[in-house]
């Protein structure tokens, strides 16, 4: 294949928020390059659980991103199928289900309030009484006092996501590459994006977007356009692969506060699944420690905890590995996604935090309907990039 | 109090924790096995008493497994279980300390063949320790093959627990003639009359041994019952028309080692071309953690013994004992690692083994990825580290978590191998033994630990 030397838009960051822009501008008929200063979906995709959630996201402009991206992703993957056939288009997805779990008294009342919420904007969830949670999960931990089921939940495999787009991409014209830095832009006479700087090369091209995840924030600041998006670490642990245990996604209603908060202190609340090879993933934790890759036992200690107390029959099962990752945070929990009014042609896609998985489409998509001129299937105002909570001031 | 702590009881670790127990210093041993010597002198497990004597101030902590090294101001703190790996109740220990040496070991490295994941294979590693450690050995007809003069005692081991060894396969040149030759590298290597007396025992017992040869296939419906040798040329394709069929119902291969890595990883110090990079005291890149033996390089048991008295001094002298500079062993270090450079240049895997593969062949073993199935990963997908390609392709996602197959499915797919090595969880855990506290003995003293850092004598 040869080399681009020019491109319609250069895509920088080659994740699951970077494939899917990729591959929705490809589709529009855009030859796109997507560069990665690393190899392709090996950063914070690889380091995610692949959650497509409905369940954990209140009423507002996250959750309606998730409920266009939950219904597009399986259009897409038929797509993918269509395109490339089906051992590439490969994803492992699971519309399985998650079930939100109150293993207190104290937590039913608000899982029901958000229960109700999500339903009156035409989300599926279904309260069930104890009885009925355990003949979902017969696992499940006997003193559970309520769950509501979300039939809409979804899980898939993030790598295998993120590179069957990108595949779609170079069999549409594109180009992928990997170790390549992006670490500038270039203007025009008028002001706008021209060009990228990649390694020692200048790409020509009209529009830059800025897919970096966690190193959002550092590419934005390096071309002279700073957006707040910071990191966020995450760890999860993964058994030894058991015959079934967990049918859906299932975790504790404290999850949802957790995912909202915008605590620095480390955060655990247990989110439990199993894999199409038979592993469990334990999840969840969140602590805001800059990009400090060290390892902290106290956090394993604690999603271990948190999971035997949903599952206690996991106690006695082997933890195979962990791993982690860090996800973009933004101040205010809602995805950067569109033009920056600092710089026509440079595109921001980024700060989903844990839900990039989920969002991808749906992001990806909105950023090409509005690239192209075409009307949103989002309202895209509340994910714009002049906001105080994103656009940070350049600091003197 | 000085203290530090010593994983590995082979010749590296028992040499470091009397390097740094004759300076006063306290050491926690740690070790996987149930008596010292590790891999090398490994002991009956069943026999009364220990070989090994250990000065009082040394505790040795048998049957335990490092599952996690995590980093604490001022050094480390070692989480550990121990008892019995498979048992119900192993304890929970956390010991920090200011100084630590990693004698890890290495492991001997299979190379995938047709065949090779059925019953009777074995590494030439495995069928020793039966040997040694049980006196059982992995069959009744064996075939040794693969690389370096290792394969010697794994072949005597194997006759001395009663097997017939069919043959010994060497994929490069031959060990004997490279040792009898007088001004060769290796003139003066403290090894040379070990090995003569092993090359002895396979004359006697009438054990062909042949040069750029390998075991390129296994047969058998449920086991091993027969195995192809063929020869190799300078890059180990097998040449045609050379194979040989040979009845056998073991095979045993080695070919060179890997370094245990993930406690090195874990502690955040620095590889370079697969091994610890150390200084001239066994200071690695992370301050106040030693490393000493097949971890910073492949060179046997007498060099790990050097390198381990020098990082236990080096270790001591980090907590603050008087110590004098080993020159001696650390003379031995420079000496011995002149001979390994040697030896290894001598013993290079070379890539035709890639083309001993089918595309049906195994070569994850855990997650049974094959190599088409590999080879589609990594063009479809176009994955280029590690990470991606383990998720995409499943390859060192098992329970082995890599080890086995990590470095030849790297190599396969053309990436860095380190990354397989990355397990922060460095031996598993059961969930119920990871929600447990701990309590940390010892644990670092904060002004104390305000020091400067690193050796110098």
């Amino acid at each position: 294949m040869s080399r681009i030397e020019t491109a319609d838009v250069v895509v920088i960051g080659a994740g699951i928020i970077g494939a899917a822009c990729a591959e929705a501008l490809s589709a529009e008929g855009m030859r796109v390059l997507v560069v990665d200063r690393g190899a392709p979906a090996g950063g914070t995709t690889a380091g995610g659980e692949g959650n497509v959630l409905l369940s954990d996201k209140a009423p507002g402009p996250e959750l309606d991103l998730a409920v266009a991206s939950r219904r597009l992703w399986p259009e897409l993957i038929e797509r993918l199928r269509a395109e490339l056939g089906d051992e590439a288009a490969r994803v492992e997805w699971e519309p399985k289900g998650g079930l939100v779990v109150a293993t207190d008294q104290d937590a039913i009342g608000p899982l029901a309030i958000l229960a109700e919420a999500q339903r009156a904007v035409g989300v599926e969830a279904v309260e069930l009484t104890r009885g009925e949670a355990r003949a979902m999960e017969p696992h499940l931990n006997e003193r559970v006092v309520g769950a509501v089921h979300y039939p809409g939940d979804a899980q898939l495999q993030p790598v295998l996501a993120a590179t069957a787009m990108l595949t779609a991409v170079r069999a549409r014209g594109g180009e992928v590459r990997g170790g390549a830095e992006a670490h500038g832009l270039m203007f025009d006479r008028s002001g706008k994006v021209a060009g990228v700087h990649v390694g020692d090369e200048t790409i020509a091209c009209r529009a830059v977007v800025n897919a970096c995840g966690p190193w959002s924030g550092h590419f934005s600041a390096a071309a002279g356009a700073p957006i707040e998006v910071l990191p966020r670490r995450g760890m999860v642990l993964v058994t030894a692969p058991l015959p079934h245990v967990v049918g859906r996604k299932v975790y504790a209603a404290d999850y949802v506060a957790a995912v909202a908060s915008s605590d620095v202190d480390l955060q655990v609340s247990a989110v439990v699944e199993s894999t199409a090879t038979g592993t469990v993933l334990i999840g969840s934790s969140r602590q805001r420690v800059g990009f400090d890759e060290a390892l902290q036992v106290e956090v394993l200690r604690r999603l271990a905890r948190s999971a035997v107390k949903l599952f206690p029959v996991l106690a006695g099962v082997p933890v195979m590995r962990t791993y982690g990752g860090f996800r973009p945070y933004t101040p205010d929990h809602l995805p950067v996604i569109g033009e920056d009014p600092r710089f026509p042609g440079l595109w921001h896609a980024s700060g989903h935090e844990g839900a990039g998985i989920g969002l991808a489409p749906a992001t990806g998509r909105l950023l090409a309907d509005l690239m192209c001129g075409l009307p949103p299937g989002v309202d895209p105002t509340r994910f714009k990039v002049d906001r105080p909570a994103v656009m940070a001031e350049v600091r003197t | 109090m000085r203290r530090i702590v010593v994983i590995g009881a082979g010749p590296a670790g028992l040499a470091a924790a009397n390097a740094a127990a004759l300076h006063g210093v306290e050491v926690v041993l740690i070790d996987a096995g149930a008596k010292l010597g590790g891999q090398y002198h490994r002991q009956d497990a069943l026999a009364a008493g220990d070989r090994f004597e250990l000065p009082r101030n040394v505790e040795h902590v048998a049957n335990a497994a490092v599952w996690a090294i995590e980093p604490v101001d001022g050094g480390h703190r070692v989480h550990l279980r121990v008892g019995p790996a498979d048992g119900p109740d192993r304890k929970g220990r956390a010991v920090e300390a200011r100084a630590l040496v990693l004698a890890t070991g290495a492991y001997d490295r299979a190379l995938p063949f047709p065949g090779w994941d059925l019953p009777g294979v074995f590494t030439a590693g495995a069928a020793q320790a039966m040997a040694k450690g049980q006196g059982v050995a992995v069959g009744d007809r064996v075939v040794v093959g693969g690389t370096g003069p290792f394969l010697l005692p794994v072949a005597a081991s194997l006759i001395g627990a009663g097997a017939r060894v069919v043959e010994v396969a060497e994929a490069n040149a031959a060990v004997t003639g490279w040792l009898a030759n007088p001004k060769g590298a290796l003139a003066g290597w403290s090894k040379t009359g070990e090995l003569m007396r092993y090359a002895g025992t396979l004359a006697r017992h009438r054990v062909p041994y042949r040069s750029r040869t390998a075991v390129i296939e296994a047969h058998g419906s449920d086991c091993v019952e027969s195995v192809t040798v063929a020869r190799l040329d300078a890059l180990w394709n097998p040449v045609p028309g050379s194979e040989r069929r040979l009845e056998a119902d073991a095979v045993a291969v080695g070919f060179g080692f890997t370094p245990q890595l993930e406690l090195a990883l874990a502690a955040r110090c620095r590889v370079e071309d697969g091994f610890v990079a150390v200084d001239a005291v066994q200071g690695t890149s992370a301050p106040g953690v030693f490393a000493a033996g097949e971890l910073t390089g492949i060179g046997g048991a007498e060099l790990a013994a050097s390198e381990g008295a020098v990082a236990g001094a080096a270790a001591a002298k980090f907590v603050g004992a008087a110590v004098e500079p080993p020159v001696r062993a650390m003379a031995k270090v420079r000496s011995g690692r002149r001979f390994a450079a040697a030896l290894n240049a001598a013993y290079p895997v070379r890539s035709g083994w890639h083309d001993w593969l089918r595309d049906d062949t195994i070569v994850c073993r855990c997650e049974e990825v094959t190599k088409r199935a590999l080879f589609r990963a990594v063009d479809e997908r176009d994955v280029g580290a590690v990470r991606s390609l383990k998720l995409v392709s499943g390859a060192g996602l098992g329970l082995c978590q890599g080890r086995v197959c990590g470095r030849n499915v790297a190599e396969l797919a053309g990436v860095d191998a380190t990354g397989f090595a990355k397990r922060p969880i460095a031996s598993p855990i059961r969930l119920a033994e990871l929600a447990e506290e701990e309590p940390v003995e010892s644990p670092i003293d904060a002004e104390e630990s305000g020091r400067a850092l690193g050796v110098e004598y």
